[in-house]
C-alpha cells in the first residue's frame, strides 16, 4: 500500500506543481524517487508533528495541496488538537496519510500500533476517514482526495498487500464496493482486513455458504445505503476490522442497522479494548486475537448452525 | 521614518475608540480576557493602520500581508480593530459573545472577513504562520506574515517546534510579536519562564530579536516599519506591555483576566480613556 501511495503521489505531482509532501522524519528511502523528481515539493519537517500539522494548515490556507505522512499514532493521537482546530474547524483540505494500520507494526509494540485511530478520527466533525483495502483502493483514494474540500485521513497498511479488485473496479470516496455477491451472509470489511474477508468467503463457500463481501473503505462519510441493502435479506451480518471493537466499523454498522430497523444478528470481528502486550508480528498477533480467516470462518459456521 | 505628529494623534484616537468599544463589548457579553485585549490594542492599531498591506475590500487578496492572533482569547480587540479598519460593519461588534451572536470569544476564520486563522488554543498560531510564510517564499510573493502571541503561550512546545522551522527555512517574511504582559492565567509569567530567558531562547533558535515598549505607538511604528530586522532570519518582537493597559484598576491586575466591566463602571472607564484629540 505504501509503495502505491508514493507512486500515485509522484504521478499526481507530475500534473500538479502545488502538491507537497510533508513528513515527520519518517519514510526513510521510501520517498527517494519522489525527492529526486520533485525536490522542492518534499519537506521533511523533522520530529515535530504538532508544528507539521500547523505548517500544513498554513500551506493549505495559501491553496497548496498538502499530504502529511507519518506512522499513524504520530499523525493522529499525537496531534489530535491540531487536527481538530487547525484542519477540521478551519475546513482545510490537508490529507493525513498514516502508515501501519492496525497491528501492521506488530513487534514494534503498542506505541506504533493504531487500533483506536478509526474511532478517534471519525469522531471529529468535518473529517473524512478512508482505510483502503488494497493497492487499487489506495491509488483511487489518494487521487480522489484531491477533490475534497476538507481534511481527510488515509489509513494505510504497510507493504505487500495483494490486489483484490478486478478490472471493472470503480471507486469513489464514501461508496462501499461489492467484491462478491452472495445470498446467505454479508461480510463488511475495512482496510487491511479486506483480504481476510475474501479468504473467509472462500472457506465458507466450501460449506456452501454464499457470502457477500463488501469493502467499506470509507468509514466517514459512511455508505449507509449499501449497508442496509446488503444486510436486509441476509441470515447474518459480519464486520471485520483490525481495530478495537468499539467505535470502528462494527459499531458504525450496528448504528446503521438500528437506525433503519434492520434487526439482524451482527458479529463483530475486531480487537479487544486493550493494549497489546504480546510481542510478535502482525500475523502472530492476528492469531492471538482470532483474526485469521480460519478462526473467523469457523465462528461464522458455528453461529449459522445455532 | 518617524511617525508624523498628526498621524500619531490619529492613531492615539483610534486606540481610545477601540478601548471604549471593548468596554461595551465585554460588558454586554460578560466576557473574560478584557485585560488581555487591552494589552494589544496599541500594537494592533499600528499594525492595521500603518503597517499591514491589506485591503478591507479585497480581504483574500493573495498578495496581502497576513496577521494571525495566536492568543485567541483577545479576539475582541481583533474584531474591534478589523471593524474600525472597515472589514465589516461596526454594528457587528455588538454580536460579540452573546446568544445568537456572530463573533465567538475566540476567533473563527469562517465568521467574519479579516480573520486569517481560527485560534483559541495556545501554541497554534506560529506553526500556521510558518506554513503561510513558507508558501510565500515558495511562490516568490512579497507578503509578510505576522503572528501575535502571548508570553505565557511560549510555554507551549509547538512554539519552539515552529521556531526551529522558521529559522531553518530562513523565513524573514515571518514576524512574531510577543505581547509580554507578564501575567498569565494563574500567576506571573516570570515564575514559569522569564522574558529575558525568552529573548535568549529565540536568539538561540536563530531568530533576530528586539525588545520594545508595546504601548509606545512611535516605537512600535518605527520597529515594524523596518522589517525584517535581518535578511534570511525570522523576526521576533518582544513587546513589553501592561495587562489591562488604559484603565488603572485593570492594569497589572490578574483579576481582569477573568472579570468583565459592570454596568455602573462603564461611565467611569469611558471617562478614564478620555476624549479623542
Amino acid at each position: 500500500m505504501r509503495k502505491t501511495f508514493v507512486n500515485t503521489l509522484i504521478s499526481l505531482m507530475r500534473e500538479n506543481k502545488d502538491i507537497y509532501l510533508l513528513t515527520g522524519d519518517l519514510g526513510f528511502s521510501v520517498f527517494d524517487d519522489l525527492k529526486k523528481d520533485f525536490p522542492a515539493n518534499f519537506l521533511n519537517i523533522g520530529v515535530s508533528e504538532a508544528n507539521m500539522i500547523g505548517i500544513a494548515a498554513g500551506l493549505a490556507l495559501c491553496k497548496k495541496q498538502v499530504f502529511v505522512y507519518s506512522i499513524i499514532p504520530f499523525i493522529t493521537f499525537r496531534v489530535l488538537e491540531q487536527i481538530r482546530n487547525d484542519l477540521c474547524y478551519q475546513k482545510l483540505p490537508v490529507k493525513l496519510v498514516g502508515v501501519g494500520g492496525g497491528l501492521s507494526y506488530g513487534a514494534a509494540g503498542t506505541t506504533h500500533h493504531s487500533i483506536e485511530d478509526l474511532a478517534v478520527m471519525t469522531s471529529i466533525p468535518g473529517m473524512t476517514v478512508i482505510s483502503p483495502g488494497d493497492p487499487k483502493e489506495v491509488e483511487m483514494a489518494v487521487r480522489e482526495s484531491l477533490k475534497l474540500d476538507g481534511p481527510c485521513f488515509i489509513r494505510l497498511g504497510r507493504n505487500g498487500e495483494p490486489i483484490l479488485h478486478d478490472e471493472n473496479f470503480s471507486f469513489s470516496i464514501g461508496k462501499g464496493i461489492i467484491l462478491k455477491r452472495g445470498i446467505d451472509i454479508c461480510i463488511f470489511a475495512i482496510g487491511n482486513m479486506l483480504e481476510t474477508a475474501v479468504e473467509v468467503s472462500n472457506i465458507l463457500e466450501k460449506s456452501n455458504i454464499k457470502t457477500e463481501v463488501i469493502s467499506i473503505h470509507t468509514l466517514k462519510p459512511l455508505d449507509e445505503k449499501i449497508i442496509v441493502n446488503s444486510s436486509k435479506n441476509k441470515k447474518l451480518i459480519v464486520s471485520i476490522e483490525e481495530h478495537i471493537e468499539t467505535g470502528g466499523l462494527g459499531t458504525k454498522i450496528a448504528d446503521v442497522l438500528m437506525k433503519y430497523q434492520v434487526y439482524k444478528k451482527l458479529i463483530k470481528f475486531a480487537l479487544p479494548d486493550t493494549f497489546v502486550h504480546n510481542v510478535g508480528s502482525q500475523k502472530y498477533l492476528r492469531e492471538i486475537f482470532s483474526l485469521t480467516p480460519e478462526k473467523i470462518a469457523s465462528k461464522i459456521i458455528i453461529e449459522l448452525n445455532k | 521614518m518617524d511617525l508624523e505628529k498628526d498621524t500619531y494623534i490619529d492613531l492615539k484616537n483610534i486606540t481610545k475608540e477601540i478601548r471604549k468599544k471593548l468596554i461595551y463589548m465585554h460588558y454586554k457579553a460578560n466576557a473574560s480576557h478584557i485585560g488581555s485585549a487591552f494589552s494589544i490594542v496599541d500594537l494592533l492599531t499600528v499594525l492595521y493602520f500603518k503597517i499591514l498591506n491589506i485591503d478591507p475590500n479585497n480581504p483574500t487578496d493573495p498578495e496581502r500581508d497576513r496577521f494571525i492572533l495566536s492568543k485567541g482569547h483577545a479576539a475582541s480587540a481583533w474584531y474591534a480593530i478589523l471593524a474600525e479598519r472597515g472589514f465589516f460593519d461596526k454594528k457587528i461588534l455588538e454580536q460579540y459573545g452573546i446568544d445568537n451572536g456572530l463573533l465567538p470569544e475566540h476567533p473563527d476564520r469562517l465568521s467574519v472577513r479579516g480573520i486569517e486563522a481560527s485560534t483559541g488554543s495556545l501554541g497554534h498560531g506560529l506553526p500556521i504562520g510558518v506554513g503561510i510564510a513558507l508558501a510565500g517564499k515558495i511562490d516568490n510573493k512579497k507578503y509578510r506574515t505576522f503572528v501575535l502571541m502571548s508570553d505565557g503561550e511560549c510555554q507551549e512546545g509547538s512554539i519552539w517546534e515552529a521556531a526551529i522551522s522558521a529559522s531553518r527555512f530562513k523565513l524573514d517574511n515571518l514576524i512574531g510579536i510577543i505581547d509580554a504582559n507578564k501575567l498569565q492565567a494563574y500567576e506571573k509569567t516570570d515564575n514559569i519562564q522569564s522574558i529575558s530567558s525568552l529573548i535568549n531562547k529565540f536568539k538561540d533558535f536563530g531568530w533576530e530579536v528586539i525588545e520594545i515598549n508595546g504601548h509606545d505607538l512611535k516605537e512600535i511604528f518605527v520597529t515594524l516599519n523596518n522589517l525584517p530586522l535581518r535578511r534570511n532570519k525570522p523576526t521576533m518582537i518582544i513587546a513589553n506591555t501592561i495587562k489591562g493597559k488604559g484603565i488603572k484598576i485593570m492594569e497589572n491586575n490578574l483579576e481582569w483576566h477573568y472579570k468583565s466591566p459592570k454596568k455602573e463602571q462603564i461611565e467611569e472607564f469611558i471617562k478614564e480613556i478620555g476624549e479623542a484629540n
